[in-house]
C-alpha cells in the first residue's frame, strides 16, 4: 500500500509546485507592480468589445450534441481498459460480453452517421 | 503514513469546501468550476484508497467530459440569476425532501456498522485479490465482463439510449444548406469543367 503510494508522490509534489508557483505569481504582481487604475484602461476603445461582459450567451444546440457524443464514446473507451488487462483472465465469455457491448454502440453510432449528426452543415 | 493522513485531511477538506461552494456561488459559471474541484479532490481520495483506475476515470469522464458539459448547459440555457433565485421557494418542499431522503440513508448506513457489524463483515468477506498481486484495473477487468455481464449489458443499453436521444432532441436539418460532396469533386472530368474556344482576333466570342 505505501509502495504504491510512493509513486504517486512526484504528482502530489507537482500539485504542491504548480500551487505555490501560481500564487507566487498572483501575490508578486499584486505587491510589486505598480497600480494605477483608471476608468479607461477598462473601457471599450472606439467600437471595440466591452471588456467586461457576460460570457454567458446562447450558441448553437449542435456543440452539446457533439459533447454528448463525445462523452458516450468517452465512456465506451474507459470500459475497454480493464478488458484488455484482464482478458487473458476472463477467457471467452468476457471477450464476447465486450464484443456484444460494442455491438450496442456501434448501432448507435451507425443511426448518428447516417442521421447526419456528426456533419457540420 | 503521516503524509497519507494529511493528504487525506487536505483532500476530504477542500471537497467538502468546495462541495458546498457548488450549491451556495451565486454565479453558476462558479459553481461549475468548484464541481471541478470537488471531482479532482474525490479523485485524490480514491487515490488515497487505492483505487487508482476509479481516480482516473473520475478525472478522464467528470473533470474532462461532464463539467465541461454543465458548462455548456448552463452558457446555453442563458440562465438568469435573478431568475434562479425566485425559484428558490418553489422548489424547497422537493429538493428538501430529496435531501431528508439521502439524509435518513446515511445515517441508516452509519447506523448498521454500530448496530449490526455482521453486515458490514459479510461485505469484507468477498473476495478480493490482495492489492500486492493485482492491481486495482485488472481486480476491476476480472468481475466486471463475467459476474457483472447483465449490469455491464445494461450500462451499454443505456449509452445506447443517451446517444440515441441527445440526437432525436437536439438534431435539427437546416435546409438550403450547401455540403461539400466528396466524391461528386473527385469525379468531376476536365471535359465537364473547362472548354477551350478558338477567339479569332478582332471580334468577341
Amino acid at each position: 500500500m505505501e509502495a504504491f503510494l510512493i509513486e504517486y508522490l512526484p504528482i502530489l509534489l507537482f500539485m504542491g509546485i504548480a500551487l505555490g508557483m501560481g500564487l507566487a505569481m498572483v501575490i508578486a504582481s499584486y505587491l510589486l507592480a505598480r497600480q494605477r487604475p483608471d476608468s479607461e484602461k477598462v473601457s471599450a476603445y472606439e467600437c471595440g468589445f466591452e471588456a467586461f461582459d457576460d460570457a454567458r450567451s446562447k450558441f448553437d444546440v449542435r456543440f452539446y450534441l457533439v459533447a454528448i457524443l463525445f462523452i458516450i464514446f468517452d465512456l465506451e473507451v474507459a470500459f475497454l481498459f480493464p478488458w484488455a488487462i484482464a482478458l487473458g483472465d476472463i477467457g471467452l465469455f468476457g471477450f464476447w460480453s465486450m464484443v456484444v457491448f460494442l455491438g450496442l454502440l456501434t448501432v448507435g453510432f451507425v443511426y448518428e452517421w447516417k442521421k447526419g449528426a456528426l456533419e457540420w452543415e | 503514513m503521516i503524509v497519507q493522513t494529511l493528504c487525506f485531511y487536505l483532500f476530504a477538506a477542500v471537497m467538502v469546501a468546495s462541495a458546498v461552494m457548488v450549491i451556495s456561488a451565486r454565479n453558476p459559471v462558479h459553481s461549475v468550476l468548484y464541481l471541478i474541484l470537488a471531482f479532482f479532490n474525490a479523485a485524490g481520495l480514491f487515490v488515497l484508497i487505492g483505487a487508482e483506475f476509479l481516480a482516473m476515470i473520475l478525472v478522464v469522464v467528470y473533470v474532462g467530459a461532464v463539467a465541461v458539459l454543465f458548462l455548456f448547459v448552463v452558457m446555453m440555457l442563458d440562465v438568469n440569476v435573478a431568475e434562479l433565485r425566485q425559484g428558490f421557494l418553489q422548489y424547497l418542499p422537493i429538493g428538501g425532501l430529496i435531501g431528508l431522503i439521502l439524509l435518513v440513508e446515511l445515517v441508516m448506513v452509519a447506523g448498521f456498522v454500530i448496530t449490526a457489524p455482521e453486515v458490514g463483515e459479510a461485505v469484507a468477506r468477498v473476495p478480493m485479490p490482495p492489492p500486492e498481486q493485482v492491481t486495482n484495473t485488472e481486480a476491476l477487468g476480472r468481475v466486471l465482463y463475467t459476474d457483472y455481464v447483465y449490469l455491464f449489458q445494461a450500462s451499454g443499453l443505456v449509452l445506447l439510449v443517451a446517444m440515441i436521444g441527445a440526437i432525436v432532441l437536439t438534431l435539427r436539418q437546416r435546409e438550403g444548406v450547401r455540403r461539400q460532396v466528396i466524391a461528386a469533386q473527385i469525379a468531376r472530368k476536365r471535359s465537364e469543367a473547362i472548354e477551350v474556344k478558338d477567339v479569332p482576333s478582332g471580334s468577341g466570342i
